[in-house]
């Protein structure tokens, strides 16, 4: 009796997930994933407009056709001081590849004074940029420091990295990957 | 969404920390359903942790040969605490040897086997799904329903909770099922395959970030239904 059931518990299973299957079809292109801006991996990477270190602007949108890891960090930050040797190793290594890192610092919830020695004392080279009114922190939705987004030459953000520090080889790893795909 | 619980200093990461919360409820409930039965659980506990060390093993060695040239560079990697150097597949893969090999030694049968592991893979769907929401991963399509969740920019279905409702749903057929008795080996195991696939399948149908065949037909729902299909031919055969 049981048997019954579940023999027709399945037929009847699998005859309402075609039909759901056909109902629920979305035609290509129909998903937002990759169209809107949104601090998630399948998103645009939102707009990101600071100055750096020397006052000189950077935005985001110049740097489209580049492999971008954007990391949001603070100079208090254990994790985010951790891995900052590592991220300059990689960004020495890959720069002349098409890589670029956008470091932007969470001034507001730091101290702005702090960031120009921490970049000399780390022998940071890559773009260090000040978020001062805490715009791009809240845009990109940063509950925890360091945050990192791997933005692919599309400008579509390909991984989140919440917290660290990213070892080196993570770092490689998703950078090489990124820069394999076609602009 | 809330990826990360601060505590103090301490950044805790929220997706983990409901795998590892479904982990141990799981075990739990699988101890006590296997002591209801009369069965010990310690072969179970024992089939549990290889699977998950092997598991582990197996998910960084086998990204490791993947990223040789990599790993070659900073071999202290290999040893590295970052979730990001794992390979799902490669850990599924060697997890599931590790466990087949120890179910074989300890002379466990196969489909009592799962039937024991179903309570913990029941609570797993749970929790994963509660580790969705908190990633904000495996979200919705856009919707006008006044249901919808404000999530990456839009308005969307709240899809890591209809999974979340079907895991709970599934849980409580599973366990009035086993309440009521008379099921026979594999039974209870099959219909957690099926009940599963099946609210995946449904759930499928509201993502927003679902890969898509030609015709617009989701990879996830050709997945869903295949195992839909494999549950009940298996069950058929016997």
């Amino acid at each position: 009796m049981r048997q019954i059931f579940f023999t027709r518990l399945w037929i009847t299973a699998l005859l309402l997930g075609l039909v759901w299957m056909w109902f629920s079809r979305a035609p290509q292109g129909s998903l937002t994933e990759g169209k809107i801006p949104a601090p998630q991996a399948g998103f645009l990477a939102p707009q990101v407009e600071l100055s750096d270190l020397d006052g000189k602007i950077t935005r985001l949108a110049d740097l489209r056709g580049q492999v971008i890891l954007l990391n949001i960090w603070a100079t208090w930050c254990p994790p985010c001081r951790a891995e900052m040797p590592a991220i300059e190793r990689v960004y020495e290594e890959y720069r002349q590849q098409g890589f670029n890192v956008l470091a932007v610092n969470s001034t507001a919830q730091d101290e702005a004074a702090q960031v120009a020695p921490f970049a000399a004392e780390y022998g940071l080279t890559f773009p260090v940029l000040l978020d001062e009114s805490g715009l791009v922190t809240r845009s990109y939705q940063v509950k925890s420091l360091p945050t990192s987004f791997f933005i692919g030459r599309d400008g579509v953000i390909r991984e989140v990295v919440i917290g660290g520090p990213m070892d080196e080889a993570l770092l490689r790893s998703r950078v090489e990957a990124l820069l394999k795909e076609k602009p | 969404m809330f990826p990360t619980l601060q505590i103090g200093p301490l950044a805790l990461q929220t997706p983990g920390l409901m795998l590892l919360l479904g982990v141990w409820l799981g075990l739990d409930l699988m101890e006590r359903a296997l002591r209801q039965n009369g069965v010990n659980a310690e072969p179970f506990y024992n089939l549990v942790f290889i699977g998950i060390t092997a598991g582990l093993l197996g998910a960084r060695l086998s990204f490791a040969a993947q990223n040789a040239a990599i790993f070659a560079q900073s071999p202290l990697s290999l040893f590295a605490l970052n979730p990001g150097l794992l390979d799902p597949f490669g850990g599924l893969a060697l997890g599931m040897l590790a466990a087949v090999v120890y179910a074989r030694r300890k002379g466990l049968q196969i489909w009592q086997t799962l039937d024991g592991l179903t309570p913990l893979l029941a609570v797993l769907a749970v929790a994963g799904a509660l580790a969705a929401a908190a990633a904000g991963t495996f979200f919705g399509m856009e919707t006008s329903l006044p249901w919808a969740v404000d999530l990456w920019g839009a308005k969307r279905h709240p899809t890591q909770f209809y999974a979340l409702g079907m895991a709970l749903l599934n849980l409580n057929i599973l366990g009035w099922q086993k309440r009521r008795g008379g099921l026979q080996p594999g039974e209870l195991f099959r219909l957690f395959v099926l009940l599963t696939a099946f609210g995946w399948l449904l759930v499928e149908g509201f993502r927003g970030d679902s890969a898509l065949l030609p015709g617009g037909w989701r990879l996830g729902q050709v997945l869903a239904w295949l195992l839909l299909l494999a549950a009940g031919k298996i069950r058929n055969k016997e």
